[in-house]
């Protein structure tokens, strides 16, 4: 029972994995994008969309290539919100408007273009291409706990962790890490010193926003199996708190998507009443707002949000 | 040779900061902005539909102002939309970003349809709605104080605190709805007491005035009172703010409580001129368009009232425009995502000019 409960947090963490190493890239540049849940939502549509492309293009779905079937709608879903990511960098870091504003709108326009577009996306057979999603390692014993716990995901979520370990290596030991934290912190510092900040913004961006529309699409072909729901929105908020509660760092990142997907889907195995549940849902949030407030109350410089956070970057302009 | 080597390295066009741009200019930018902004959307409507350009104009304007009842309905929703966008305004004025305004109404509504539970049909009803006012206004107040609070005396970030406070605002109306309704349905039906009264037979005419009067309270409040000068203090320099002698703690707090007191009529319209129940989606996103409501309308609270009909008056029309055409009903979003992008984005040219260097060269010739 605890190692199934586990084996669900761990899986249903992956969405938030995504959004939260995508959204961290992002904010270590100094762009707040509150338009993840809307890129998270793009990510998952455009999957679709290339998903529904492949599987069109067979004569018969039992041709289907898993290799194929898990690639095409990875580089879709990366395409379609790393798109949305660059007007968000385009509105934001080009023509300097407010980012809050512009990360709502993005949202606004992200949630009701996936909604818009997914009725109108073909998913026949998008239950036998889940499964390309949800096997990976040919083991599939599930008496054995250390099988069920580390070997029986689907490729996604192996892929999650990678890039977030990915991240937290290039932000704290290379250089590009390093610069792009200077972004973040002090733009103009960065500037005198000769980083584009421009070019950082953007690149941290869209491969920010292109990784967090991997966990939409790992929502809707993995976790539930290839149907649809409309609830990615949801999870792109908690992701947004947890790069919060993992203090900018995606290696916490990982270990706080899982405690967050425990939390999340923890009510339903537990013998609550209904009303209970909903009270049990908050704790995510309260969590984070915790962890948020204890943080500046202990000021330890490591621990604060980017210093240039929120606010857009004209060089010509004083302090 | 010299003066090649220096073109060469000279860019090719550079942003320039504008530093006073002429009223008329600035709107004439902005025009342009909502008449191509309305363009797109046609086209693009054009594209999703495949009917001709003109009837996606047509079903706009019919959705808004074909029957009394849309205009009722139209008038009704911008005296909400507006309301909460008069709530964030002070506080974005001092760079306070609450985008917790979701949250905080509808905790405030959670609290008068509490108050309708409890006591609906033991009181009378005048003392009712005072009742609920006091216990919307109350809640309202703690969820916009919290933040501010924390804001003030140790610098947590207030844009993130009060975006997770929405949540937790919605899990606890989520948990009370639960508690009320036994039968396990999750839903409040419509409440039977607490509802205002209809002023010359208008359900919603009270809504109007109430917010109109608000409106008027709020630009005085920003621009003539000592409270307004010490916000906008606040907001352009923290520590100009600091050696005038102003209490920026204080000016924090005492805004946030004005935005939870504002919230909080918002919360008590929804409950008791509006909907009449309590949901999760009662606030229906407005928190947040509240946000670029104010910030286009740059806080200003009268040309708030334009903003705030323009946003209304498309979500309202393109609902009607997806029910002409049978597309789904998150049409609206995107016609209004799509709105919001060129009104943001006019902004740069509004605040900015892109001087090219050839341009520049000629001039020197």
């Amino acid at each position: 029972m605890f190692v199934i409960f586990l084996f669900n947090a761990i899986r249903f963490s992956t969405t938030f994995m995504f959004g939260c190493t995508g959204e961290t890239i992002t904010e270590k540049g100094g762009n707040l994008n509150l338009g993840i849940p809307g890129i998270m939502c793009v990510g998952a549509v455009g999957g679709c969309i290339g998903e529904s492309i492949y599987l069109k293009s067979l004569s018969d779905i039992s041709r289907i290539n898993p290799f194929l079937a898990v690639l095409i709608p990875i580089l879709f879903a990366m395409l379609f919100s790393g798109a949305l990511g660059m007007l968000y960098c385009f509105l934001t870091v080009t023509l300097r408007c407010n980012q809050n504003v512009t990360g709502l709108a993005i949202t606004t326009f992200g949630v009701g273009f996936t909604n818009f577009f997914i009725t109108l996306v073909d998913r026949t057979n998008f239950n036998v291409a889940s499964k390309s999603f949800t096997k990976f390692f040919p083991i599939q014993d599930a008496s054995n706990w250390f099988v069920k716990l580390f070997l029986s995901y689907g490729v996604m979520v192996y892929l999650a962790v990678i890039i977030a370990i990915i991240a937290a290596i290039i932000l704290n030991k290379t250089r590009l890490g390093l610069n792009l934290k200077a972004v973040g912190e002090n733009p103009a510092t960065a500037d005198a010193a000769g980083i584009s900040v421009t070019a950082y913004k953007y690149g941290a961006t869209g491969i920010g926003s292109a990784i967090a529309g991997l966990g939409g699409l790992f929502y809707i072909m993995d976790y539930l199996n290839g149907s649809w729901e409309y609830s990615i929105d949801a999870m792109g908020w908690l992701a947004i708190a947890l790069v919060i509660f993992s203090i900018w760092r995606p290696n916490w990142g990982i270990l706080g998507s899982i405690l967050f997907g425990a939390l999340y889907i923890a009510p339903s195995y537990l013998n609550v009443s209904f009303s209970q549940k909903e009270l049990l849902k908050m704790i995510p949030y309260i969590v984070t707002i915790f962890v948020l407030i204890v943080s500046s109350i202990r000021n330890k410089k490591e621990n604060q949000p980017p210093a240039s956070l929120g606010l857009s970057y004209f060089r010509e302009e004083r302090y | 040779m010299k003066s090649t080597e220096k073109s060469a390295r000279e860019p090719f066009f550079q942003i320039v900061k504008r530093d006073n741009l002429v009223w008329w200019k600035a709107w004439l930018i902005r025009a342009a902005a909502v008449i191509s902004a309305f363009l797109v959307c046609g086209i693009v409507s054009v594209i999703l539909t495949k009917r001709g350009f003109g009837s996606f104009y047509v079903s706009l304007f019919k959705g808004v102002f074909q029957t009394e009842r849309r205009i009722w309905n139209l008038f009704q929703n911008i005296s909400l939309l507006l309301c909460i966008s008069l709530a964030v305004t002070p506080a974005f004025k001092m760079r306070f970003w609450n985008i917790g305004a979701e949250g905080q109404a509808l905790v405030g509504a959670l609290a008068s349809a509490a108050i309708v539970v409890y006591f609906g049909g033991k009181v009378p009803e005048a003392l009712l709605l005072v009742m609920m006012f006091g216990a919307a206004v109350a809640a309202s107040v703690i969820w916009a104080v919290i933040p501010a609070l924390f804001k003030a005396q140790w610098n947590t970030n207030e844009t993130l605190f009060t975006l997770m406070m929405n949540y937790v605002a919605k899990s606890l109306v989520a948990y009370f709805i639960n508690v009320w309704v036994t039968s396990g349905s999750g839903v409040l039906g419509v409440l039977k007491f607490g509802h205002f009264p209809a002023i010359g037979g208008y359900a919603y005419l009270l809504n109007i005035i109430i917010v109109a009067v608000l409106t008027v309270l709020v630009y005085m409040y920003l621009k003539k009172t000592k409270h307004g000068y010490e916000v906008s203090v606040v907001g352009e320099s923290l520590n100009t703010a600091r050696y005038v002698g102003i209490n920026v703690k204080k000016v924090i707090i005492r805004t946030m409580v004005l935005t939870g007191v504002l919230c909080g009529i918002a919360g008590l319209l929804l409950v008791a001129g509006t909907s009449h129940t309590v949901a999760t989606n009662t606030v229906g996103g407005r928190g947040f368009t509240a946000i670029l409501v104010s910030w286009l309308a740059k806080f200003n609270p009268l040309y708030m009232i334009l903003t705030s009909f323009m946003v209304v008056f498309l979500q309202q029309g393109a609902a009607q425009v997806a029910t002409d055409y049978r597309l789904s009903n998150a049409f609206p979003d995107i016609i209004i995502g799509m709105f919001f992008f060129f009104i943001i984005a006019c902004e740069f040219f509004a605040n900015y000019s892109i001087k090219f260097r050839l341009a520049k060269k000629e001039k020197k010739a």
